[in-house]
């Protein structure tokens, strides 16, 4: 079977990948990271979305072979390391952006990357970067709220809401 | 000020940081060594005999472990049902067999076939691709009202027809209620569609069965609402294990909105075949199983007619409904359509006279069961159409014709017999008003018009009944289940405790809550109180998560068993003190003998209790530990008012939510933070089925919305930000806590804002379009306005 | 999925050879092959991975020619704005992460009927560039998820002349957000284009009669009552034909407003 080495959450991570392993189960089964969450087989739930090479893309619809060499980063590897959770995942603790938990993985790395690229997003930016990205759990207000709240903004006018 | 800690306060959840680092423990995150996979062979045809199954290729093919069929099921129980609905005459419903493997015939397409269990998941499924499944196909029921008719396809050719049960309630008013129906100043009619629904909780179903052959021992992970439920319906029906040989596990669970509350084929089969082959057994559906597997939700026919007089005053209601439950019954799916719908039909409102009629219907489709809501938005839906359109008819505000119909003196006895303990559904209309700022609508509708585009007002009431249930009440009307709720809280020597619940949390945030209201009876840190719950190894013998219980049944057994604790503490601390125990007062989690200054540490107690030499050994036990089993008195009544704004595009057909309030009653409230998350997720749902969401079958029985390419979930930018309020606060009366319940308000009481509000804009366009059904698409919208 | 052995070259020549295979198929974004593959609806024998192709990958000026590698990520042509057109549609496809694997030249490889690219490609009269020769996209989109590529040809690069003025209009089905109806409009040196995705049975077309219209008068005003017939157009779960030729007019009018 062949091998595949990448980077993942700034740690060497090699081992073999079929064909058809898909870098979603490659990170679930052959490393043990299963925070990335697998919630659909037509690549629009986005409970699997990682960062690859910085870019955010769904691990369920890219094989483990194409990542060869590229550098990963996972839900692991977003809290410091002692725990601290980083600014994102700070918000979403604190305004309520998670109920369930199964889609979260995926939402925090898309909000990461969404700020990377857009430090200061509208409402209606941060709804729109999330088309990709569904949640049973919240009617998505507290998430909207919690990545506003991460890149700085006020949201006490939105507390009553 | 807001509380900072204790009953009332929004304490921020403890359970978010395993989610928020990858670090959850669902049940496809476990992985038992040895473990092989299943994969099932799933019927691709609605309707037919299964003429023969030939495994002896697929038996061959690598990693093969062992195929199962129906036949290896033959002396196994089927799936069995929960609740038993009495018909009009008296009768018991017909009640089909559901094996868990199929047997005979194919009923719906997903319907398992066969079982291959292989190495990897990847060979199960290869052997399965091979096995050669003979089928003759016959003709599929889909449409409920064809089912019924003479000649029909049977889809259970051992019933008498496909119809279940044909229910009436209350059958002494049906003559009565046709009277008034026939003398009435006015009578306003609707025929309407509650969609079928798929619940697509994010976390796909999972089970894995292990067997320890030395032990002879079962454990079943899966992701269950309820795991005890799992633990008593599989082992005493399905597969004859006594539960002490039976555990059930149900971890971190990924969202259930009802459909994990059933107990499922797949959960049997693990369990079943981890034994026949001495391995573990694992299954992880995928989402395309799961709109083929899961039961869906809602899918009622219904005729509404709302009866009133001269002034506007409710005088009758009758309604009409044929309710889908699919190719099987689902686990309690005969209450859906009738208790949890027929006894809310009063809503919030004062009419004397009630009768439904409802008919259960066996089609070729996946089988029907509760979600969110369940029952209860099907009864919202049509009666708060049904008003709005009276209110039109008759050229009335129809906040007004609401509000002159309201109940306002409790208790309050419906006709459909339930009591109402509490409310105030004037208090919860008048704050809807306030947030959603009605007075600003014209203003808001003008601009819209500005820019080309219709807006509309939609406002509606709804109540639910919650906090299900007492049992006996239920004992009579067919659940062949208590449901109560259990606690048990274990004081360790240090002060800490661990409470056992037989409450599920799967995204409600049990783990915060729950350690709240225990915390704030001693008068200690939160931190110092632990939740557990999912296993049935370690938690007391509980009935689960769902019907908005939690809290209401789940939490009232916490509280008693807590009072327990404190009585026995408070003698504990009585003889450390040399009082007596009735002059013991618990503040701040100290005892102090009242009217002195004499006191002792909540912990100072608590570790007495376990290293007992200064304790009253004669008179009380050592340890500190209890259990309660609570049953409720009444089920509670959650109500309130909820208002929506849209924006329709009349070139497209186009309908935008643009604003959302909702004014909620739950009396009190553990964590307000919670709480509004409760409400936001059963609006987005709301919204969700009003707009978006509909499981569709062709005449053959082939599901369309197959996959999210064709089921549209609500995302975040079909939603807006949502103003909601729980100020309006009437406690429930006959629970220690005062509580009603929150999870399904929203997706109870949104959908026909929505609605209203679509027609309203509609109308305010000049189309004189009175109905559209869910969800309101903008085909459908475009369709209803050039039609 | 089946399993499958799985190459990735790097130069289109490797790509090529690797593709000889018989049952051998191209890798590109593989935002829809994956999928596609998972629900066991294909079963090569061989994937050929395009993203390690460094000459297929970016976007470049060739005087008023606008060429996208066939490799390039829908992300990376909406940041580019060159033609704004081209850029807005390529940011509207999909969500962010598909927008960083999904590619054009697997994208207009695939011509699925409700895919966006095609209408961008028809509509600006776009050239296909493949391993061994280059096709006008009149010719190339010949039908629901058919092209005029060969076995074994791989598209490396799609040429956009720059338009006068252009806009793309697109109203998103409900469920996958890909086009219910898109409709693509170019003015052009030489003439109007108008290529409607999404609507029909036939795939991505060019609405000759919308042309015509906007030829002598490039305004919205110009295709006001116009749709075409809904004879050919899809009639499915989340619209009937009828509903999608109206949307076409609609569509089309608001492209042709939003033009520049």
């Amino acid at each position: 079977m062949p091998q595949v080495s990448m980077t993942v959450n700034g740690k060497p991570a090699s081992g073999e990948a079929e064909g058809r392993t898909l870098l979603s189960q490659f990170l679930r089964e052959t490393l043990g990271l299963t925070g990335t969450h697998v919630g659909c087989d037509t690549s629009q739930c986005g409970a699997c979305v990682v960062h690859v090479d910085g870019k955010a893309v769904k691990a369920c619809t890219m094989f483990a072979l194409e990542a060869e060499g590229a550098d990963v980063a996972t839900i692991e590897g977003q809290a410091a390391p002692d725990g601290t959770l980083n600014p994102i995942q700070q918000a979403f603790q604190d305004h309520h952006g998670l109920q369930c938990g199964f889609c979260t993985p995926g939402m925090v790395m898309s909000a990461a990357a969404l700020l990377k690229e857009n430090p200061k997003p509208s409402e209606a930016e941060i709804r729109d970067y999330l088309e990709g990205n569904l949640c049973r759990c919240t009617g998505y207000h507290n998430i909207v709220k919690a990545i506003m709240a991460a890149s700085g903004q006020d949201v006490g006018a939105l507390a009553a809401e | 000020m807001p509380k900072d800690h204790g009953i009332g306060a929004s304490s921020k959840r403890r359970e978010d940081v395993r989610f928020l680092t990858g670090d959850g423990n669902y049940t496809d995150d476990i992985n038992v060594h040895g473990q092989a996979y299943v994969h099932f062979l799933r019927s691709d045809v609605a309707h037919g005999r299964l003429t023969s199954v030939d495994t002896s290729e697929a038996g061959k093919m690598p990693g093969v472990v062992r195929i199962f069929t129906g036949a290896d099921f033959e002396g196994v129980g089927g799936l069995p049902c929960g609740w038993c609905v009495t018909d009009r005459h008296g009768e018991p419903m017909q009640e089909p067999g559901h094996p868990v493997l199929a047997q005979g015939k194919v009923r719906h397409v997903g319907d398992p076939i066969a079982a291959v269990v292989a190495d990897t998941p990847e060979q199960a499924r290869d052997a399965a691709e091979a096995i050669i499944a003979d089928i003759e196909e016959f003709p599929a029921v889909v449409d409920m009202k064809a089912a019924l008719k003479e000649g029909a396809p049977k889809v259970h050719d051992d019933l008498s027809s496909n119809l279940c049960y044909d229910w009436g309630f209350v059958e002494e008013n049906r003559e009565a209620v046709d009277k008034a129906i026939q003398e009435a100043a006015h009578v306003t009619t609707l025929e309407l569609v509650n969609q079928r629904l798929v619940a697509n909780p994010m976390e796909p179903r999972v089970a894995i069965g292990e067997y320890s052959r030395a032990r002879d021992e079962h454990t079943l992970y899966t992701t269950s609402q309820n795991p005890h439920v799992i633990r008593l319906l599989m082992g005493a029906f399905v597969l004859g294990i006594p539960e002490h040989k039976l555990r059930v596990v149900a971890p971190d669970v990924g969202g259930g909105f009802g459909s994990k509350i059933f107990h499922y084929a797949e959960e049997a089969f693990c369990t079943f075949a981890a034994k026949a082959v001495n391995r573990p057994v694992k299954w992880t559906s995928s989402r395309s199983e799961a709109f083929m597997t899961d039961a869906h939700g809602r899918d009622h026919v219904t005729k509404i007619e709302l009866a009133l007089d001269a002034d506007n005053n409710f005088t009758a209601l009758r309604t009409d409904t044929h309710a889908n439950m699919g190719a099987y019954l689902s686990t309690f799916a005969p209450s859906v359509p009738t208790w949890l719908h027929g006894t809310l039909m009063a809503g919030n409102y004062r009419t004397p006279l009630i009768y439904v009629n409802v008919k259960a219907v066996f089609t070729n489709t996946v089988p029907v069961d509760a979600y969110r809501g369940a029952g209860r938005p099907e009864a919202t839906y049509q009666l708060e159409r049904v008003i709005d359109k009276a209110a039109r008819e008759l050229g009335v505000d129809p906040i007004a014709l609401r509000r002159q119909n309201f109940v306002t003196e409790f208790p309050y006895a419906t006709p459909v017999a339930v009591e109402y303990d509490t409310g105030d559904y004037n208090a919860t209309m008048d704050k809807l008003e306030e947030i959603a700022d009605l007075k600003g609508f014209a203003a808001r509708r003008k601009e819209s018009e500005a820019r080309g585009r219709l807006r509309g007002l939609g406002v509606n009431c709804y109540i639910e009944a919650c906090g299900i249930a007492p049992s006996n009440l239920v004992g009579q009307l067919g659940a062949r289940a208590g449901l109560y709720e259990s606690a048990t809280v274990r004081v360790n020597a240090t002060g800490g405790l661990v409470v056992m619940t037989g409450s599920h949390s799967h995204g409600q945030g049990h783990e915060t809550s729950f350690a709240q209201v225990v915390a704030d009876m001693i008068g200690i840190d939160e931190n110092m109180v632990d939740i557990v719950h999912g296993d049935t190894a370690n938690t007391p013998m509980g009935m689960g998560t769902y019907g908005s219980r939690s809290i209401a049944v789940g939490g009232s057994a916490m509280v008693r068993a807590t009072e327990k604790i404190i009585a026995k503490a408070k003698k504990i601390a009585a003889h450390l003190l040399e009082a007596s125990d009735a002059d013991i007062e618990l503040k701040d989690g100290a005892f102090t003998v009242a009217g002195t200054d004499k006191s002792v540490a909540w912990g100072d107690v608590t570790l007495a209790a376990y290293v007992p030499h200064n304790y009253p050994l004669e008179d009380i036990e050592p340890g500190l530990e209890e259990t309660a089993f609570y049953d409720p008195a009444n089920f509670t009544y959650p109500a309130g008012a909820y208002a929506c704004e849209v924006e329709l595009d009349p070139e497209t057909g186009k309908v935008t939510v643009e604003r959302f309030a909702a004014a909620d009653d739950f009396g009190n409230i553990i964590n307000p933070m919670i709480v509004d998350g409760q409400v936001h997720g059963g609006i987005g749902q709301g919204i969700g089925q009003a707009l978006l969401e509909s499981c569709a079958y062709d005449e053959n029985g082939q599901l369309l919305s197959a996959s999210y390419m064709d089921y549209a979930m609500p995302r975040a930018d079909d939603v807006p930000f949502y103003s909601v309020d729980h100020s309006c606060s009437t406690p429930c009366t006959h629970n220690p806590l005062g509580v009603k319940g929150c999870g399904e308000a929203g997706a109870i009481g949104s959908p026909p804002a929505v609605v209203n509000a679509v027609i309203d804009a509609m109308q305010s366009g000049g189309h004189k379009v009175d109905h559209i059904d869910m969800p309101v698409s903008p085909s459908r919208v475009w369709t209803a306005m050039n039609g | 999925m089946y399993n499958f052995e799985f190459e990735r070259p790097t130069s289109v020549a490797d790509a090529v050879k690797a593709l000889g295979q018989e049952e051998a198929q191209p890798l590109a974004g593989g935002q829809t092959l994956i999928p596609t593959l998972k629900q066991r609806l294909a079963m090569p024998s061989k994937l050929v991975s395009l993203s390690g192709i460094s000459e297929m990958k970016g976007i470049t000026q060739e005087g008023r020619t606008l060429v996208v590698g066939a490799a390039t990520v829908h992300a990376d042509v909406a940041a580019d704005g060159t033609i704004a057109a081209l850029s807005d549609l390529a940011g509207n496809i999909g969500d962010p992460a598909v927008r960083n694997r999904g590619t054009i030249g697997g994208s207009v490889a695939n011509n699925d009927p409700s895919a966006c690219y095609p209408a961008a490609a028809l509509g600006l009269g776009a050239t296909i560039v493949t391993d061994r020769r280059e096709i006008a996209a009149d010719d190339f989109f010949t039908g629901m998820f058919e092209t005029a590529l060969d076995e074994g040809e791989i598209v490396t690069a799609v040429k956009f002349p720059q338009p006068e003025a252009a806009a793309y209009a697109k109203f998103e089905q409900p469920a996958s957000r890909f086009a219910l109806v898109g409709v693509f409009v170019a003015r052009t040196g030489e003439g109007v284009r108008v290529a409607v995705t999404g609507a029909s049975e036939g795939g991505v077309f060019r609405w000759r009669e919308a042309e015509t219209a906007l030829a002598s008068d490039f305004s919205a005003g110009a295709l006001d009552g116009m749709a075409p017939e809904a004879d050919d157009m899809i009639s499915d779960l989340h619209g009937s034909a009828a509903y999608r030729a109206h949307l076409v007019g609609v569509m089309a009018r608001r492209a042709v407003a939003a033009a520049r």
